[in-house]
């Protein structure tokens, strides 16, 4: 036992654990090996995750970086001693806050919002599919400016209240 | 900046999250960054661990070298992740929320799955060998039951989106460490991971089409989102029973106190890595990070419940397709299928339309006049779509029990409901005794007191309580009354 724990860089348990649960997905794999559509199945399993990984991941990631370099031009460092001292709150959860909210909606609600369901929904219901890209981007108008609205007041409530709890919160949802 | 930097350790005078309150065994500030080979957690006993620690297993040569061979751009990204908040702690909290959510949506996708019939081998997808709940028959009772399984599922599933986004988020660090392992038992469980992440995204993409009618993937949606589920299944029970010791010992971390985001401060360098190696100055506090993420699945519940809703609630569903109601009368709720769509021609639906019953060899056929004439009973029930809408309407028709008695059908007799439709995968649907023997079972021919419209059926459809929508079969030709119920 413990030479196995020694060779394999675990305990038992955790090798059976292991091989269970490949065994479940080897079995699956099996099942659909015969599915016509298997390939695609396949591709969009690992795809979802080259997706997420390789490209959402490090679009959103460059973003947030590219929009933190923005912001503190001009402001000594974010978070910062010298940034609280600063009458200005910072800005930046105003932006990421609704800007990941309107982020996360359209890709939750994209095919909707892109249309690429209509043919289907159209013929399914017999109904016109409504511009939903208008309605997001006036989700996202109303995510902005309430954000914005939420900044200004803290901005107007800041003086006197020195290198107070202010700085930097979370801003609204 | 330093292409290797030091450790963050107590030398650092960045200020601490408050993390030296009763946790603080959990992780000693002073321990070796991560990176830095060193057998910690020499507890009294090997079966302790949790995981696999951080010694090269056999052959340590290789592993070793592998750790030696660093790719070039390795420490560049390992010092590239700048997040103070990052770490066991909030990564644990996003786990539990999710361990304790996800068996939800699971759970209620196999219901789902159940109340299509798999007894009467109309689940889909069909023959799916041993890799099944226990079936058993899918109640009448209580009639908003489907309407609540496959709300959840739909729902749920959506809100907790920013929660598998966040999760990963915190975790991604650890898909670019360098070493990727140090022995099988990583490599494997690395693997386990991408079945992990894989079936959760593959699960949700899938889902999140489906309900939006865009079948971009090409595959059948059923057997598609029913396999998946089971990839991912087994790499969850997988991933809780290897890390739940590891999360609560981490939940004993920062807490939720409020901290401010000046004082935020990384935890502890931790066994698994996830801390930053050379962490950038907070933006965000911890618990800014978590109402960030529960803001976001607040606002997606808040865009997706109204498609199960009825009045003026359901417009708050303002990016889905179910969230408006296609018309003002009567009849102006929502259809999954119009009579066009299904190819049911005026002439069929006229005065010849005849509804055949069936049953030992008996036929009875009775035309829309004489179903007026039978006793009528009105009943408002749900009608449940599995792409995650509901609606609530008030049905009046003849009950189903009393047809199978005017045809003399058996009292435990399965149904099987035939539709004029003569293509679509729901022209036909069975129905268990106890769906035929429910009093509120109809075969429906008017809605909200007036007839149905064509798209909800006219001349008869199947109202059954917590049935799901496609077997409420419309456009009824004949119902046939057969066999003894599996009971």
């Amino acid at each position: 036992m413990v030479e196995l724990r020694r060779r394999y860089g675990a305990a038992p348990w955790h090798l059976l654990l292991l091989l269970g649960c490949f065994a479940v997905a080897g079995w699956i794999a099996l099942r659909l090996a015969g599915e016509p559509t298997a390939g695609r199945m396949l591709l969009w399993f690992l795809g979802a995750v080259v997706v997420h990984d390789l490209v959402l991941f490090p679009a959103y990631a460059l973003v947030d970086r590219a929009l933190r370099a923005t912001l503190a031009r001009g402001r000594p460092s974010t978070g910062g001693p010298a940034a609280r001292r600063s009458r200005r709150p910072s800005a930046l959860n105003h932006v990421r806050v609704p800007a990941l909210a309107a982020g996360l909606v359209f890709l939750v609600y994209l095919p909707g919002v892109l249309g690429l369901g209509d043919g289907t929904y159209s013929a399914a219901t017999g109904l016109q599919p409504r511009p939903l890209l208008a309605r997001w981007l006036a989700l996202t108008g109303v995510l902005f400016a309430a954000s914005a609205a939420v900044y200004v007041l803290r901005w107007l409530r800041q003086p006197g209240r020195g290198a107070g709890p202010a700085a930097g919160g979370p801003g609204p949802r | 900046m330093p292409a290797t930097p030091p450790p963050p350790g107590p030398a650092d005078p960045r200020p601490e999250t408050g993390y030296a309150g009763p946790g603080a065994a959990a992780g000693d500030a002073g321990r070796p960054a991560a990176g830095t080979d060193a057998a910690e957690q020499t507890g009294p006993d090997a079966a302790e661990q949790t995981g696999p620690d951080r010694r090269y297993a056999a052959p340590a040569r290789w592993w070793r070298a592998l750790d030696r061979h660093r790719p070039p751009g390795a420490d560049a990204v390992a010092d590239a992740w700048r997040s103070p908040v990052r770490g066991p702690w909030l990564t644990s909290v996003l786990g539990a929320v999710l361990l304790v959510t996800l068996p939800v949506v699971l759970v209620t996708g196999l219901l789902d799955w159940i109340a299509y019939g798999p007894r009467l081998d109309q689940a889909f997808p069909r023959g799916v060998g041993w890799l099944r709940p226990p079936a058993f028959d899918w109640p009448a009772r209580p009639a908003w039951l489907f309407r609540l399984t496959q709300g959840l599922h739909v729902t749920l599933g959506i809100v907790l989106v920013p929660v598998v986004l966040a999760k990963l988020w915190s975790v991604l660090p650890k898909l670019f460490a360098w070493p990727p392992a140090r022995s099988v038992a990583q490599v494997l469980e690395r693997l386990s991971l991408l079945l992990l992440v894989g079936g959760i995204l593959f699960e949700t993409v899938t889902g999140l089409l489906n309900v939006q009618y865009a079948y971009l993937f090409g595959f059948d949606f059923y057997t598609a989102h029913w396999y998946g589920a089971w990839v991912f299944t087994a790499a969850l029970v997988t991933h809780v029973v290897i890390k739940l010791p590891r999360m609560v010992a981490a939940l004993r971390g920062p807490g939720f106190r409020r901290t401010p985001v000046a004082r935020t401060g990384p935890e502890p360098a931790d066994s698994d890595g996830l801390v930053a190696r050379r962490p950038g100055p907070a933006t965000m506090s911890r618990r800014g990070v978590l109402a960030l993420t529960g803001g976001a699945a607040a606002l997606l519940a808040a865009l997706t419940v109204g498609q199960s809703l009825d009045g003026p609630l359901r417009r708050t569903a303002l990016l889905l397709p179910r969230g408006r109601q296609p018309g003002d009368g009567p009849n102006g709720f929502p259809v999954n299928r119009t009579a066009a769509a299904a190819g049911i021609r005026p002439e069929e639906t006229g005065q010849g339309w005849r509804l055949t019953l069936r049953a030992g060899g008996r036929t009875v056929d009775l035309d829309r006049s004489a179903l007026l004439a039978m006793a009528q009973h009105t009943a408002r029930l749900p009608i449940s779509c599995v792409e995650g809408w509901s609606t609530s309407q008030v049905w009046t028709g003849v009950r189903l029990r009393d047809l199978a008695t005017l045809v003399g059908a058996a009292e435990r007799a399965v149904a099987r409901v035939g539709s004029l439709e003569r293509t679509g995968l729901f022209r036909q649907a069975a129905l268990t005794a106890g769906q035929v023997r429910d009093p509120d079972s109809l075969l429906a021919l008017r809605v909200n007191g007036v007839d149905l419209s064509p798209d909800h059926g006219f001349p008869a459809r199947v109202i059954v309580p917590a049935l799901p929508g496609v077997h409420c079969t419309k456009w009824v030709r004949e119902i046939t009354f057969a066999g003894v119920d599996g009971g």
